[in-house]
């Protein structure tokens, strides 16, 4: 048996190569460097690397715009104008996320925890903590998340497929559960992801085989002409296509399968929830975009009721269950589930112009949820442990404030300073009572953040006007185009649903912006809200300058892309066809 | 604001509007960028109202002389003038087009005259209450904004770039209300928010639907390729409603007004003569400008139900005016009886009619704006805005009585002011086209005396109440405030031809837009009855 190795052109597969490879590189790092090495190595790697994908993807481009693109190895990978825009937004995006989840702020923590591997509350996670020890292991995982998403959307066949999916799932399972904060939630949030993802994995799977019994064949190209050439065994395409769509539209989030989206987000590392928000939907809505344009267009009539459903599910779901939500995190991932639903309705618009649109989307959207989580990454609460606190505790912490430990009266005057953690001079017990912990992400810890924090507070804003898609924010551009689109397409009912949860779903945008403007500012280290229980007080920590960098694109492309879109969609739109 | 590339058609020697647009912008960005007060010590808050105010003036200096140029040796009023157009979105079909005609014009120039009386009335507010933190400077700018943007929404010759513009403006208005207004202003900032979005979002529908029937291509969305349209009926009528609602809720109209009386009452009162004055006349500015030339089929289907609902209007909004306790929603209603005039004068289908309600738009401005800036004063004094917490004033403060008998008045629309003019030539010009509403409307003429006078009533005769008898008069930045707009009210009540003159030929184009036989020209008419 002669088995014929085939012809590789590595050159279109440097986008991809960098981040897999400089993630192979940085497990060795991992295992050889010193301990103080690691972390500035690991960043210089991870920098390069996605720089290096986003260079190569500009080097690959004019090739690709002129030809329309290639397949590379045997049609495994599909490189063309579609592929090289989702990989130059996941790179983008992935850098943004990755300079959040580097910053160690001024608490000299990054999100992660010290050590991951250490039981929850225990002595030996106590003392990994005091050693300063840092899980630097994040970076390469994210690199192969990375890599994973980008062959997802460029795959032109279903086993390849899957095997980008698992190269982007896991990594992000792992990160899901290493939170340096409420580890528990954490894990859990990372278990039910892995068991979720799994279940949805092994649907795709059986969807695949289903096809492949179909039509012969995994090439997309194949399955395409079968779907319209061979008669007979339709119950099995359309039980494969459907089981297909299904582990696509888990990925993407969603409704009705969703419901790991809101424990996950709020579960992990606030910078990896950021990059899975947004990363890990661009793949996602890349290869759905890839097999509902190029594999199951035959199969259209048959695949509305289902796409048209799921739409108008996920975007009314998001959109009401977003708005009884108290927590910030889960606000914007059921934000980002009707998200989800706005972009499906450019997906089925099944129009040339969709795709430009739902490309156009991917990036808008991106760029304000990693802003967006990478200010919440910011805000965080000082004092003692989560709501609830022991009557004793609650004591001792007024004995504290009494002491004088807390500035309680100037309260928005000092959190305007450098969080002074572990400056000395004050006894353990004490400093354990005033240092800061995890994130304020209780909605009401937010209120007054305008007054005494207006420039996160103005930012944080601008992305969520941008995410109630108000005009000159990218967002608007953004739902422009994917409701033209499905207008265009004949789907102006999903369109009209879309508009009618955009209006609801600004109920709760704006909820956040009247809570950080328009209402005072909470005083003391424990504050009453509304719901009784009381709350550690609100601080905002100062970036490292990472975070700020990436918060602050995040913004300049938000502004930039509602203002004058016109050159971002032109270079879209010139690329926007898919390889057969 | 934009960098676009230059196209080629541009009918304005100096892009006129685009300065219009852009220097209260400078303005804005200006008070934001100054070092804050605390650290320029007590010059720091005269100084952001003497730069406000000095931009708000340089642009009305600016607007007028753009009038001139544009309007002034006699150009026809019904086409567009100091029109420029520039690509900005060319693969949406989008250009950055602005163009004016009379009415345009003219709204413009009302919107610019009542802004620097805005910060002229806000002059004390905001700075004192909250020490050093001074947050004056805040609002000012974003009335500075909402002035570029008011600005452009008039001018807009792009379906979309009037679209952005409609739902941008919602933004600072938004934290002009939720920011600085009164203890329930975070519920009428949401509320109103809310209402417009809801409308627009609507409306964003028909504008994406209206542009796929259209030419397409990169200029698309330019409102004169979109004119004309031979839309199938139905699709028209969708497209209508669609439209129609935004506008109805901005303007604001029964049954979808109810947003305005939280609004006004919570909001300041500059921002409430800002809201108002301007904001709600893009509504219907809108059905004038857009819904009737686009959809005149349409328009023409659905009048008699509008005109009904304008003639609910006039009257709910007259009684509930009635029936007020706080002198802003009372205001604030009356309004809304006020735009069921202007409503009513568009949808009679005549040009006398529509003359009436374009320039009805500006008279209504500078009235209902006097008279918030006049409550705002009197809540300076006492505050609180219950007329039942007043009585007796005229004698203390004789000024403030006598210019709110002016304004008011010319709410009720005494001959010899302006806006007798405009109601008249709107009943005038509607009882050509349908009597029966015309002489309802003209009923309502009654309660307006009835709600002024007994409000004139209530707060300023009668015995003078102990805690007010140390209330001082109109200061005179005060007295500069309302001067103005009584002597604009007198002006064009006695001599308002330059106005008609802007306003006279538009309504004649909208009238062959509907295609409709227009009535026995009156305009000629009704400017003689008000003259004499």
């Amino acid at each position: 048996m002669i088995f014929n190795a085939p012809d590789i052109a590595w050159a279109q597969l440097t986008p991809v190569l960098f981040p897999l490879g400089a993630a192979v590189i940085g497990v060795l790092v991992e295992a050889f460097a010193p301990r103080v090495a690691r972390r500035p190595t690991q960043l210089v790697l991870t920098m390069l690397a996605l720089l290096g994908s986003l260079v190569s993807v500009g080097l690959l481009w004019s090739d690709v715009k002129d030809t329309g693109g290639t397949d590379v190895l045997g049609g495994s990978l599909l490189v063309d104008g579609p592929t090289l825009v989702m990989q130059a937004v996941i790179a983008l995006l992935a850098l943004l996320a990755v300079l959040i989840a580097a910053d160690r702020t001024s608490t000299g923590e990054d999100a992660f925890a010290p050590q991951a591997a250490s039981v929850p509350g225990s002595g030996y996670e106590e003392s990994a903590r005091r050693a300063g020890l840092q899980q630097t292991e994040v970076f390469p995982l994210m690199l192969f998340a990375t890599g994973g998403m980008m062959i997802f959307p460029a795959t032109g066949d279903l086993l390849t497929l899957f095997v980008a999916l698992e190269v982007l799932s896991l990594p992000l399972y792992l990160l899901t559960g290493m939170a340096r904060r409420r580890r528990l939630l954490s894990q859990e949030a990372s278990m039910k992801y892995f068991l979720l993802g799994a279940f949805a994995s092994a649907l795709l799977l059986f969807g695949i085989v289903l096809l492949y019994g179909y039509s012969g064949s995994l090439r997309y190209s194949e399955i395409a002409t079968a779907v319209t050439g061979t008669t007979g065994m339709d119950g099995l395409l359309l039980v494969g296509g459907l089981l297909l769509l299904v582990g696509l539209l888990f990925k993407v989030g969603a409704v009705p399968f969703h419901s790991w989206t809101p424990d996950v987000y709020q579960g992990a590392p606030t910078p990896i929830t950021g990059f899975m928000a947004a990363c890990t939907k661009v793949a996602a809505f890349g290869a759905l975009l890839r097999v509902f344009y190029t594999v199951l267009p035959g199969m259209r009539w048959d695949l509305e009721p289902m796409m048209w459903t799921v739409a108008i599910a996920t975007m009314v779901v998001g959109t009401v269950i977003a708005l009884v939500q108290t927590d910030i995190k889960r606000v914007l991932a059921y934000s980002s589930i009707a998200h989800a639903g706005f972009v499906l309705t450019g997906v089925i618009a099944l129009e040339q112009s969709g795709i430009t649109a739902v490309l156009f989307y991917l990036l808008a959207y991106g760029a304000a949820t990693v802003g967006a989580f990478g200010l919440v990454s910011l805000v965080r609460e000082r004092g003692t442990t989560p709501a609830g606190l022991p009557e004793a505790a609650q004591a001792s912490l007024g004995v504290a404030v009494a002491a004088g430990a807390l500035p309680v009266g100037s309260a928005p005057a000092a959190s305007t300073d450098p969080v002074d953690v572990g400056t000395g001079g004050v006894d353990d017990e004490i400093k354990d009572d005033t240092t800061v912990l995890g994130e304020a992400t209780d909605i009401s810890q937010w209120a007054g953040l305008g007054r005494t924090h207006p420039v996160l507070a103005t930012t944080f804003s601008l992305f969520l006007l941008s995410f109630a898609g108000i005009p000159l924010t990218a967002g608007f551009t953004g739902k422009f185009a994917v409701f033209s689109a499905a207008v265009d397409g004949g789907a102006w009912p999903l369109a009209l649903v879309g508009v009618i949860a955009s209006a609801a779903a600004a109920f709760f945008y704006v909820r956040l912006i009247v809570l950080m403007f328009f209402t005072s500012p909470t005083g003391g280290p424990l504050t009453d809200s509304e719901d009784g229980t009381t709350r550690p007080r609100t601080v905002v920590v100062t970036s490292q300058g990472f975070a700020v960098a990436a918060i602050a694109i995040c913004a300049a492309l938000t502004v930039l892309l509602g203002v004058l879109p016109g050159p971002v969609l032109d270079v879209i739109s010139q690329v926007a066809v898919f390889l057969p | 604001m934009l960098t676009l590339t230059p196209a080629a058609t541009v009918t304005a020697d100096v892009p006129w509007l685009t300065l219009l647009v852009v220097w209260p912008l400078i303005g804005a960005a200006l008070l934001w960028l100054l070092p804050r007060p605390e650290k320029t010590g007590a010059a720091g808050p005269r100084r952001v109202r003497e730069i406000a105010l000095g931009f708000a003036v340089v642009e009305l200096v600016l607007a007028v002389i753009a009038a001139v140029t544009a309007f002034g040796s006699g150009a026809d009023s019904g086409s567009y003038q100091l029109y420029e157009q520039h690509q900005w979105i060319p693969q949406f079909g989008v250009s950055y087009a602005l163009g004016v005609d009379g009415v345009g014009m003219l709204l413009i120039l009302m919107a610019v005259v009542l802004v620097p009386l805005v910060v002229l009335a806000s002059w004390k507010e905001q700075g004192s209450e909250s020490g050093p933190t001074n947050r004056l400077r805040h609002y000012l700018a974003l009335v500075l904004v909402l002035t570029s943007f008011m600005v452009a929404v008039f001018a807009a010759r792009d379906l979309f770039l009037f679209y952005v513009l409609f739902e941008a403006m919602l933004i600072p208005v938004y934290f002009m209300i939720g920011a600085f207004g009164g203890p329930q202003r975070r519920y009428a900032a949401v509320k109103f928010l809310l209402f417009s979005l809801a409308g627009g979002l609507i409306m964003l529908i028909g504008v994406i639907v209206l542009y796929l029937h259209g030419p397409g291509g990169t200029e698309g969305f330019l409102i004169s390729n979109l004119t004309g349209l031979d839309l199938p009926t139905g699709t028209g009528r969708w497209l209508f409603l669609a439209f129609f609602l935004a506008f109805a809720i901005k303007a604001p109209m029964f049954p979808v007004h109810s947003w305005l009386p939280d609004a006004a009452e919570q909001a300041p009162a500059g921002t409430s003569t800002l809201l108002v004055g301007v904001l709600d006349k893009v509504g219907t500015f809108g059905m004038l400008a857009l819904c009737i030339p686009l959809f005149p089929e349409a328009s023409q289907w659905a009048a008699p139900v509008i005109i009904a609902l304008a003639v609910v209007s006039i009257f709910y909004g007259a009684l509930l005016a009635l029936g007020q306790q706080d002198m802003f929603r009372l205001v604030a209603y009356t309004s809304v009886s006020h735009f069921g005039f202007i409503v009513l004068g568009i949808f009679a289908f005549n040009s006398t009619s529509i003359a009436g309600s374009s320039f009805y738009m500006v008279n209504h401005g500078l009235s209902t704006g006097g008279l918030f800036l006049l409550v705002g004063f009197l809540v300076a004094r006492k505050g609180s805005a219950k007329i039942a917490d007043f009585g007796g004033l005229q004698k203390v403060t004789p000024v403030l009585a006598g210019t709110f008998l002016v304004i008011g008045l010319s709410a009720l629309s005494l001959p010899g002011l302006s806006t007798f003019v405009s109601e008249f030539l709107v009943i005038v010009g509607t009882f050509a086209t349908n009597r029966p509403a015309a002489i309802i409307a003209a009923v309502a003429v009654v309660l307006a005396a009835l709600y002024v006078l007994w409000t004139y009533q209530r707060v300023f005769t009668g015995p003078v109440r102990d805690e007010l008898a140390e209330t001082k008069d109109l200061s005179g930045r005060e007295r500069w405030v309302v001067g103005p707009l009584i002597a604009l009210m007198l002006v064009l009540g006695f001599y308002p031809a330059p106005a008609l003159h802007l306003v006279d030929e538009p309504a004649t184009t909208t009238v062959t837009q509907v295609g409709v036989t227009d009535a026995p020209d009156l305009v000629t008419a009704g400017d003689e009855g008000s003259e004499q």
